[in-house]
């Protein structure tokens, strides 16, 4: 009963507000309390069920965000490593390839060359030999003439001298005798 | 009148705002400090819920704020009270943003220091020591009670060792809530009382007008001063709730 009779005089202070030093006046804690159980209770309720997993959520969600790219830059730059490398060995193979091919085009140029010309230098030996051939031939064919005219040319100079015939055997003789 | 304005005790009078409401027979009146505590509220959700409502993935100013405030206290827990104190983030989450933002919007004129109020910081310090007490036996049963008892102390003086491990766990929340209010209170007497000089020295009318700019001048630094207090007191109040959430998930020392 003394407790109700003090909570009204308390109640009075609170309505008309004492003198009293204010954090010491005790008719105020009640109220106090009353309203911060009320208003930290909702704060604390707002915070763990809505607020703080929000944030947290969001701060999940960069950090996995950053790592995810991260992660996927460096396997890009793998990636890019992997196809210079591979671009490197092409690269390396088609010039070896290149000049594999180059040489060898050489050399069959070179012996292609090399056939053409033993070809030719045989044709125009061949070629060679023939006209010596030949003009061997017409040499023995005219020689043969040279003879047959010295011949007649002999006898007629021995009949006109001797007044007979000449002996064809003695001309050939003296013929060949005087052909050094 | 001009007694009132230079009455450095009234900033902290608690003054209903609407007509007495009665629990019973114990007065719940909704006031001037009631109106703060529901502002503080407004302004933490709104930092916190509504600040980080567009889930950015490159965050704005309020959602950087919200995020910045969540990692530091995160950290603080963490560092303090290990991973297992995590589970009271929330808690210590709440209990910082309403007192930071208790001390700050104080100092806004006009307004109130709902921490100011022994009662106020009071009721938080026991809530922390009931959170604690809770906590430790829940999680160690008796076990806990060897917070009490810290292990390689001679048997004949662990009766006084116990006393005074009881004595200072017991002093716990007093220094805890004591702390917050007597820096609240002595900071914002210290403000008015200089805004009372201003007044004073403005009004006498005499040459001494022309020194009021002085405690002037002293009321802006002191107000730099006391942001930092503010500040500070409330990560003191944060941080001493993880050393002691600390205590409840460790009790061995």
């Amino acid at each position: 009963m003394a407790v109700a009779e003090q909570n009204l005089a308390n109640a009075s202070d609170l309505a008309t507000g004492s003198a009293a030093f204010p954090p010491f006046e005790s008719s105020t804690y009640l109220s106090q309390i009353f309203w911060l159980v009320i208003i930290f209770g909702l704060l604390y309720w707002l915070m763990s069920t809505v607020a703080l997993p929000r944030v947290g959520a969001i701060l999940e969600n960069r950090r996995s965000r950053i790592e995810g790219d991260l992660a996927d830059a460096s396997r890009m730059q793998e990636q890019a490593t992997a196809a210079g490398a591979a671009y490197d060995t092409k690269l390396a193979d088609a010039k070896g390839r290149a000049q594999a091919l180059a040489q060898r085009t050489h050399e069959e140029l070179l012996a292609a060359d090399d056939a053409k010309r033993h070809a030719l230098e045989d044709e125009l030996n061949a070629k060679m030999a023939a006209a010596e051939r030949q003009i061997g031939d017409t040499k023995t064919r005219a020689m043969g003439n040279v003879q047959g005219i010295a011949r007649d040319a002999a006898a007629a100079i021995v009949e006109h001298l001797t007044g007979k015939p000449a002996d064809p055997q003695a001309v050939d003789a003296a013929i060949a005798a005087s052909k050094i | 009148m001009a007694e009132q304005a230079i009455n450095p005790i009234e900033q902290f009078n608690v003054s209903p705002l609407f007509s007495s409401h009665k629990l019973g027979h114990t007065d719940i009146a909704f006031t001037n400090a009631s109106l703060l505590m529901v502002i503080i509220l407004g302004l933490v959700s709104l930092l916190m819920i509504y600040g980080t409502s567009r889930r950015s993935l490159v965050p704005g100013r309020l959602q950087a704020a919200a995020e910045m405030s969540y990692e530091f206290v995160a950290d603080t827990v963490r560092g303090t009270a290990g991973n297992e104190g995590m589970r009271f983030f929330p808690f210590v989450f709440s209990l910082f943003m309403f007192v930071l933002f208790a001390n700050l919007l104080g100092l806004l004129p006009f307004s109130y220091t709902v921490t100011s109020q022994i009662v106020v910081t009071f009721a938080l310090a026991a809530l922390v020591m009931l959170v604690v007490i809770g906590y430790g036996l829940f999680r160690h049963g008796t076990h806990f009670l060897g917070l009490f008892a810290p292990s390689g102390v001679a048997k004949p003086i662990l009766p006084f060792i116990v006393l005074i491990e009881i004595i200072s766990f017991l002093s716990r929340p007093i220094s805890l809530s004591v702390r917050l209010f007597a820096n609240m209170l002595a900071g914002h007497i210290t403000l008015k009382v200089f805004g009372g000089f201003v007044v004073l020295l403005l009004g006498s009318g005499t040459a001494a007008a022309l020194i009021a700019p002085l405690p002037f001048i002293g009321i802006i630094i002191l107000t730099a001063f006391e942001l930092l207090v503010a500040a500070l007191q409330a990560y003191v109040f944060a941080i001493l709730t993880c050393v002691y959430l600390n205590d409840a998930i460790h009790p061995g020392h």
